[in-house]
């Protein structure tokens, strides 16, 4: 079934088409990873399906529904979250003050789980649980990172946007990021903008590649490897 | 545990400042009933400036608002002290919905000229209407209107006792406000709003709410003061009364519930004393300022929270 899908959409900064993409399709429970070169329109184009900005044409369903006009905090209440690619958080408060918001949010919809149990198994998913009552500004920028995820899966939805999440992690906090994002698939669709191939090719169910806002290829991990559009793009030629 | 220690603290100091007046001469209570008033004023800025960090200049215009609704509605209408106090306070709430909806399509230093402007428009439009209003000169409410029952406003151990209950009130209810769900939320906002939405809060609502509560203390201040002191005037629509709550945040401590009553203290007998000794005493006022923004940023009660594990709220 799909759980997000969009038709022509297309995104213009003044005179420069951003965004042009004819059909996206993302079935649920898959992770999906878009690809692309710098500068490629990826945080556009998910910016776009979240809400944080609005498409110049197109339309964008969520569970077979219209969002195309629906503000990005109704959005969230639907079961859409992002995380940001350069790190948002609020640096005075405590992580736990951090994913507490919301967990609150999300509590407020069902109320049968308290927020504050909720908020600590987020923090407790990306090992951020035994830091719960430091100052997350003072926090290395790779725990920032995780403690941004942990903020998404405290809304517990149904799509979790990651743009860039891995930016900044160390190799060895990557292998547990990668069995992380495994353990999250099982309860929600993933969609991740990626740079560091080796997290592509190890979580991506499948692959989307953007080159000047439109899409260039899609298919499984091998498929896209294989694919010369693609090298090209990546290789210059 | 850390809620009941907050809460107190806060209990505390409300009955320290009722068994000031036992102490005090009358010269100081005096002060201390006017301070209490003003406090109430600058503790609801506090949660617009402090706590959802919305910086208006046009706050006179709410206290005002206060002060002519309880103060217009005895002069024409008749009304009881009662009576009219509410009304002042509903007069402000409802202005500042209005001016909040309007102003808060604007962020940042547009929302400060475009409060301002409001304030300045309220206060021109009350020296306009000069025949209903006596803005340039101010009325007086007649003593013997400022009674409830057979309660005298105006005799200064119940003035005293009339602003004390005013301001505990008021602190009590921002303490709940910003311990609350909703005050999370917005420091939220405060701290990154564009985060906060993403995080499926609208901002607007929060926004507008810190906005319309901040006008109802002020409202309540306003109302409190035509009735407790008797004077009404169009000079507390003025700028000034609206940079008052301001200086008095910092210098307490904005994002602290207590922050605006030691600052109102504080500033109200600096300017005292500075006022004996130099008629520039508003220059006394700036190098206070001065000093504060280079060596304690967060006000006084700001930079003890940080040395305190941040309990206080």
């Amino acid at each position: 079934m799909t759980l997000l899908s969009a038709e022509n959409l297309v995104k213009d900064f003044g005179g420069l088409r951003a965004v042009n993409v004819g059909a996206f399709d993302l079935p649920e429970g898959e992770i999906r990873a878009v690809i692309g070169p710098n500068g490629a329109g990826k945080t556009t184009f998910v910016s776009l399906l979240c809400g944080r900005i609005a498409p110049t044409s197109g339309t964008i369903r969520f569970e077979d529904r219209d969002i195309t006009a629906l503000p990005a905090h109704d959005r969230v209440a639907l079961g859409i979250a992002y995380t940001f690619q350069i790190t948002s958080i609020y640096p005075n408060l405590s992580l736990f003050e951090n994913v507490m918001l919301p967990a609150q949010r999300r509590a407020g919809l069902d109320r049968t789980n308290d927020a504050a149990d909720r908020a600590m198994v987020a923090l407790e998913r990306v090992g951020l649980s035994g830091r719960a009552f430091e100052r997350a500004g003072a926090q290395a920028y790779g725990h920032q990172r995780l403690l941004e995820v942990a903020m998404g899966l405290a809304l517990a939805p149904k799509l979790l946007i990651l743009d860039e999440p891995t930016q900044g992690l160390a190799e060895g906090e990557i292998e547990n990021f990668n069995a992380l994002i495994r353990s999250v698939a099982k309860e929600s669709t993933v969609m991740l903008i990626e740079h560091n191939m080796n997290v592509v090719m190890a979580l991506a169910d499948r692959i989307t590649v953007l080159n000047f806002g439109e899409t260039l290829a899609e298919g499984t991990p091998a498929e896209i490897r294989a694919n010369p559009d693609v090298q090209t793009a990546y290789l210059g030629g | 545990m850390r809620a009941d220690r907050a809460l107190a603290l806060h209990l505390a100091v409300i009955a320290l400042l009722f068994g000031l007046q036992y102490v005090l001469s009358p010269y100081h209570q005096g002060n201390l009933a006017r301070i209490m008033v003003l406090a109430t004023y600058a503790t609801g800025y506090n949660i617009l400036f402090g706590y959802t960090g919305l910086l208006s200049l046009g706050h006179a215009l709410f206290f005002a608002a206060g002060m002519y609704g309880a103060g217009m509605s005895m002069r024409y209408l008749d009304f009881p002290a009662l009576a009219a106090f509410p009304a002042g306070i509903i007069a402000a709430t409802l202005l500042a919905a209005m001016i909040g909806a309007l102003a808060l399509r604007t962020t940042g230093v547009a929302f400060m000229i475009v409060t301002l402007m409001f304030a300045q428009a309220g206060y021109l439009t009350l020296l306009y209407f000069n025949e209903y209003t006596r803005g340039d000169e101010g009325f007086v409410i007649p003593q013997a209107d400022r009674a409830i029952g057979l309660i005298d406003l105006s005799a200064d151990d119940t003035r005293f006792i009339a602003a004390w209950a005013i301001f505990s009130v008021g602190l009590l209810i921002a303490l709940a406000i910003v311990r609350s769900k909703a005050g999370r939320v917005l420091v939220a906002i405060r701290e990154n709003e564009e985060r906060t939405r993403m995080l499926g809060f609208n901002p607007f609502p929060y926004k507008l709410g810190a906005v319309t509560a901040s006008g109802a203390f002020a409202g309540t201040a306003g109302a409190a003061y035509a009735l407790l002191f008797g004077s009404v005037g169009a000079s507390f629509a003025a700028i000034q009364y609206s940079i008052e709550p301001l200086l008095f945040v910092l210098l307490g401590g904005a994002g602290v519930v207590l922050g605006p009553l030691v600052g109102s203290v504080l500033m109200f007998y600096l300017i005292d004393y500075a006022r004996e000794v130099t008629t520039a005493y508003l220059i006394v006022v700036g190098i206070a300022l001065v000093l504060l923004i280079l060596f304690a940023r967060k006000g006084i009660l700001g930079s003890l929270r940080r040395r305190s594990d941040g309990w206080l709220p």
